[in-house]
Order: structure tokens, then C-alpha cells, then sequence
């Protein structure tokens, strides 16, 4: 017991992403409700953000806004400043995800049009499946 | 100067067009077509050149920017990537030239905005099968899904609902290959496919790396739709309108088919994806022979032309993962091999769907009813589709499936065999159900009199035109395997090796 709670704290940041996820996760496949599937659509992808951006980071290190002349003549000590470049891929996914929220809230438009309701269970009933 | 670009004018065409038609496209709808297929005919000369370049001077490295791997991102063109990029490239100028028409007919005066997607999707396969990059294969897998999503809800009724689900699916499905990606950072600290797998070897056992590879792995099966994780494809390719379902169906699972050949063989290696993990290559392969029986199986109950065919497209998965995962010589050209046939025959099929919706308003199977009558050309094309489908020479889809069944009968996996085996048979049935539907239309009750007033009634030029194309194409290429087999697959896998 005592190794587990050390372990979970030692590396918290990955319990959280790994927690996060599970939520994003239960509420994509688990829920019925096609905007709280939206939303944890969300919690998914930023639980993932959240565990790139983790990665990056040193103890102690600063921010990694360099002198260009110390970094041409090589003298920064790369501990001294976080890893920026999971923060730079993340801007991406985050693009993406926005991206892909603004696509699905459309889509969800459309169907609200179509079938008057975002309840998965009384849309399919209104199908007659 | 021009010829060391080709790669990038390949990709750049569509990509500039899809804007130059959203602007062009709302004074003139009628130029929308034409130049769409320009800019395809663009690409598609030019990865044919760089094709031919590659196969006799050898893999070619492009750096986008200046910016040398591995922190840029780089473009690779190896004769597996060279093909997929022809073929993606040809596919979408033949669907591109029906999609006109049928999109014309479905969604009056928006064209434009369908094309400009339709483009920008184009444009994304062809960075996905060239690119070198893990993350950029990420950025390109989702710019690919989020204009899919838009195509598919398109369409009419459930196709919003469709495309939902789709997007849902497709999240899960790229995050987790995003997070594979992320656990190999981690271990590597590159992002450059070519320098990963450099790094790797040394770090093969390790928990994280079987992590990364599972979550890579999970994520293009998601894509792909391998059985079990299929859900989502049937009813977004049923319900999407005629033109997106003549692009997304022959490319899209083919390109994730080829994105796991690229992870499984030059993030990882054909050592550890096979031997390191003992058990897991039987497993799959199994799973791969039970997802073509359930899928052939589902196919059955189907009464509607275009869902029987999303099922084939999922039980051809079954087929192309097994393939694959045979991890012997002709399992492997069986596969690649069967990307190329699945997705000409693939293409020829929903060809026929979109011409038939384009004449009857829906493809049931009984508005097939007398259709070799009055649709003489694309019945015959349908004909040859269906018999590439089924696996009958010389049509190409009979000679992957024979080197498909050949390199399962050399791995002793016999379930796969009995599975290939079984889906022929139960595509056979599909087949020929419709055929008899199409070619004796006198059950209807209208008695032999009604013959003398069905006059032939075919679909427009452009999409009669592209369909024959298509057919002849497939037994063109099924003439032609054994040259393709020796002169592009054979030189591609050993470059894989």
C-alpha cells in the first residue's frame, strides 16, 4: 500500500491524465447524450494535451526564452529550461481539437434539425431501429 | 528544378485549388468539376513520374522548409509510399470526374463547399502516405477526418447522426495514436518515423514501448474499422452523399491499412512487431479471420446495395490486416497487392451505386430490377466489379486473394485460408442475388409485355465514362499483377526489410 500511494505520487501528473482520460472515455462511449458525449470528447483529448505538456518539464527549469547569442555559442544548460517542443506540438492538438468540436457542434445542429432531439435513445426511436 | 519538386507540387495542387474553387466556385458552379480534376490530373502525372523515378533511381527524401530531419519534417517517397501515392492520387481524379455530376444532382448550387473539402481530403491522403513524420501523420490523419465528417454529413436523413458517431469513433481512434506517439517521444526524444526506429531497437522490452506500439496499433484499427471496432463505418459511408462515398470508401481504410504497414515496419521493425511479443501475431491473425466471416456474415442481411458493399469493405480489412500479419513473403504481397485491387474494386462499386441512385433515387435491391436492360454499360461494369470481388480470373481481386490464401497456407493458419474461402463463397451469393434481381425484371407483375417499354435509360456520360474506366482498369491491373507484383511490391518490401 504504501509503495502504490508513492508510486501514484511520484508520478501524479500521469495519474491524472490517466484518470482524465478514463472520465473523457466513459462519457464518449457510456453516455447517451450527444453533447455530454461531445464534451467528453473534451476531456479526452485534453487529458492527452495534459500529459504531452507534462512530459516537457524539468525540476527547477525555467522557461525556455533564450539569448540567441548564449544559445548560438552553446552555452545554455539544457536543464535549466523546459522541453519546449511538447508544448509547440500541443498548440497543434489543440487546433485540432477545436477544430474537431466545431465540426461535431455543426453536425450536432443538423441533427437537432432532423430529428428535434440530441438524445441518442429517442433519435433512434424516431428512426424506428 | 521542376522534377525535384514533384512531390510537393503533387500535394500542393489540390490543397491551392480547394480555395481557388471555393472562390471561383460561387459565380461559375460549372468550372467547380473541371478544375477539381485539373488539379488531380496535376497530381496524379506527377506522382506517376516520381513513381518511375523512384523505382530506378531509388527512395527519395523530400525537406519540407530546408529545415533537415530529424527536426523537420520530412517527405519520404519509397516504392510503397510511391505507390500509394499514385494510386491515391489516380483513384481520386476517376471518383473526382463521377462526383461532378452526382453532386450536380444531390446538392444544387454547393458545389463549391463540397469541393473545396472533397480537395483538402484529397490533399491530406497524399501527405499521409508520404510523410515521414509521426506527428505530422497525426495533424494529416485528422485534417483527413474532420473533412470526411463535413462530407459525410452532407448527405440526407441519418447522415448528420452517421457522421457523429464517425466523429466520435475517429477521435478515439487518432488520440490514441497520438498518445503512442507521445510514449515514443518520451522513450526517444525524436519524432522523425525513419530516426525512431534508428533509437528503438535498443530499448525493445521495455513496458513503454509495447505501450506505444499497442495504442499506435489500437488507433489505426479504429480508422481502418478492423472488427470489432467497425461501428461507425456502415452507416457513414450508407448515408454519406454519392460523391464523398466514391472517394472516402476505395481510400480511406486502404490509406490506415497502409499507415499500420508504415508503423508496424519503419517506426518499429518486422522483429519486434512479429517475434517480440509471443502469441500476439496468431491472435490477430485470428481476429482478422473472424472479422471477415462476421463481416461477410452481416453482409447477408443486408437489402440495400451500398450498406451489403460497407460490410465487404470491413470483411476486405479482415483480409488486408491478416495479410499482413502473416508476416511471410506472400502474405505480405497478398496485401499491399490487395490495397491496390480492393480499392479499384471498391471504386468500381460505389461507381455503380452513385450511378444507379443517379437514375432509380435509391440503390435497394429492387431498384436493380431489370437494370441490365435499361443500364446495359453500367451493369456490365458491375458485372466485372462483382467477379473482382469474388475473386474469378483474370479480374485483379483474384490475385491478391491467391497470394493471400498462399501465404496463409504457408503460415499453417488455416482459419485465415477457411476465411478467405468462406467470404469468396458468401460474396458469390451477394453477388449473384443482385445479378438475378438486375437481369431477369419480369417477377414484378408487369408480365413479359412490360419489355417492349423499358427503354435503355443510362446514367449521364460522367458517370458511365469513370465506371468503364474502372472495370477495364481492374482487369488491366489483373493482367498486368504479375508485372506489378516484380516491378513496385517485391522492391517495396525489401526496402521495408
Amino acid at each position: 500500500m504504501e509503495g502504490l500511494l508513492d508510486e501514484i505520487v511520484a508520478k501524479y501528473n500521469y495519474w491524472i491524465y490517466v484518470v482524465l482520460m478514463m472520465i473523457g472515455f466513459y462519457a464518449m462511449i457510456g453516455k447517451r447524450n450527444l453533447v455530454k458525449k461531445l464534451i467528453g470528447m473534451n476531456i479526452f483529448q485534453t487529458a492527452i494535451i495534459l500529459f504531452f505538456v507534462s512530459t516537457g518539464v524539468k525540476r527547477d527549469a525555467g522557461l525556455a526564452i533564450v539569448d540567441k547569442q548564449q544559445a548560438l555559442a552553446g552555452a545554455i544548460d539544457v536543464a535549466t529550461v523546459v522541453n519546449p517542443l511538447p508544448h509547440v506540438l500541443m498548440l497543434t492538438a489543440i487546433v485540432v481539437g477545436v477544430s474537431v468540436t466545431g465540426v461535431a457542434l455543426a453536425v450536432m445542429q443538423r441533427i437537432h434539425r432532423e430529428h428535434g432531439t440530441l438524445e441518442e435513445d429517442e433519435i433512434l426511436e424516431k428512426i424506428g431501429r | 528544378m521542376i522534377s525535384g519538386n514533384f512531390l510537393a507540387y503533387a500535394i500542393a495542387a489540390p490543397l491551392v485549388m480547394a480555395f481557388v474553387v471555393n472562390l471561383v466556385g460561387r459565380a461559375r458552379p460549372f468550372l467547380v468539376a473541371p478544375l477539381a480534376l485539373l488539379s488531380l490530373a496535376v497530381s496524379s502525372l506527377c506522382s506517376l513520374l516520381l513513381l518511375a523515378r523512384v523505382l530506378r533511381d531509388g527512395t527519395e527524401s523530400y525537406t519540407m522548409g530546408g529545415w533537415q530531419p530529424p527536426w523537420g519534417i520530412e517527405l519520404v517517397v519509397d516504392p510503397l509510399s510511391g505507390l500509394m501515392l499514385l494510386l491515391v492520387a489516380a483513384i481520386a481524379l476517376i471518383a473526382t470526374w463521377s462526383a461532378g455530376a452526382s453532386v450536380r444532382q444531390e446538392m444544387e448550387g454547393r458545389e463549391h463547399v463540397f469541393f473545396t473539402l472533397y480537395l483538402i481530403l484529397v490533399s491530406g491522403l497524399l501527405a499521409l502516405t508520404v510523410t515521414g513524420d509521426a506527428f505530422n501523420l497525426y495533424v494529416m490523419l485528422e485534417i483527413t477526418a474532420i473533412t470526411t465528417y463535413g462530407l459525410i454529413a452532407m448527405g440526407r436523413e441519418r447522415a448528420a447522426l452517421a457522421s457523429f458517431n464517425y466523429i466520435i469513433m475517429g477521435t478515439i481512434g487518432a488520440c490514441f495514436y497520438l498518445l503512442g506517439v507521445g510514449y515514443l517521444y518520451i522513450l526517444t526524444g525524436s519524432l522523425n518515423m525513419a530516426d525512431i526506429g534508428r533509437i528503438l531497437p535498443e530499448l525493445y522490452g521495455g513496458a513503454a514501448v509495447a505501450t506505444a506500439f499497442a495504442f499506435m496499433l489500437v488507433g489505426m484499427w479504429v480508422k481502418m474499422a478492423f472488427f470489432p471496432l467497425h461501428g461507425w463505418l456502415p452507416n457513414a459511408y450508407t448515408y454519406a452523399p454519392s460523391g464523398t462515398s466514391v472517394l472516402i470508401a476505395p481510400l480511406m481504410t486502404k490509406v490506415s491499412v497502409y499507415l499500420m504497414i508504415r508503423i508496424m515496419f519503419t517506426i518499429f521493425s518486422p522483429e519486434y512487431t512479429f517475434f517480440q511479443h509471443a502469441g500476439v501475431q496468431h491472435l490477430i491473425v485470428w481476429a482478422s479471420a473472424l472479422a471477415i466471416i462476421i463481416a461477410s456474415s452481416l453482409a447477408l442481411a443486408q437489402t440495400e446495395f451500398k450498406k451489403m458493399l460497407t460490410y465487404i469493405i470491413v470483411a476486405e480489412v479482415g483480409y488486408m490486416v491478416g495479410g499482413v500479419w502473416l508476416a511471410n513473403e506472400p502474405g505480405m504481397t497478398g496485401a499491399v497487392l490487395h490495397i491496390v485491387n480492393d480499392a479499384l474494386m471498391t471504386l468500381c462499386l460505389f461507381l455503380v451505386a452513385s450511378a444507379v441512385v443517379f437514375r432509380q433515387g435509391s440503390c435497394r435491391f429492387e431498384d436493380f430490377r431489370g437494370l441490365y436492360r435499361t443500364m446495359p454499360l453500367t451493369m456490365a461494369a458491375f458485372t466485372v466489379g462483382a467477379f473482382s470481388m469474388i475473386g474469378v480470373p483474370p479480374t485483379a481481386g483474384f490475385f491478391s486473394k491467391w497470394y493471400l490464401i498462399l501465404g496463409g497456407i504457408e503460415a499453417g493458419q488455416w482459419a485465415y485460408v477457411a476465411a478467405l474461402v468462406f467470404s469468396s463463397l458468401v460474396n458469390a451469393v451477394l453477388f449473384f442475388r443482385i445479378i438475378e434481381i438486375a437481369f431477369f425484371n419480369s417477377e414484378d407483375g408487369h408480365g413479359h409485355g412490360h419489355h417492349g417499354t423499358l427503354a435503355r435509360h443510362e446514367a449521364p456520360g460522367a458517370l458511365v465514362q469513370p465506371l468503364v474506366l474502372t472495370a477495364v482498369a481492374l482487369i488491366v491491373v489483373g493482367l498486368a499483377s504479375g508485372a506489378l507484383v516484380d516491378a513496385v511490391i517485391l522492391p517495396a518490401l525489401q526496402w521495408l526489410q
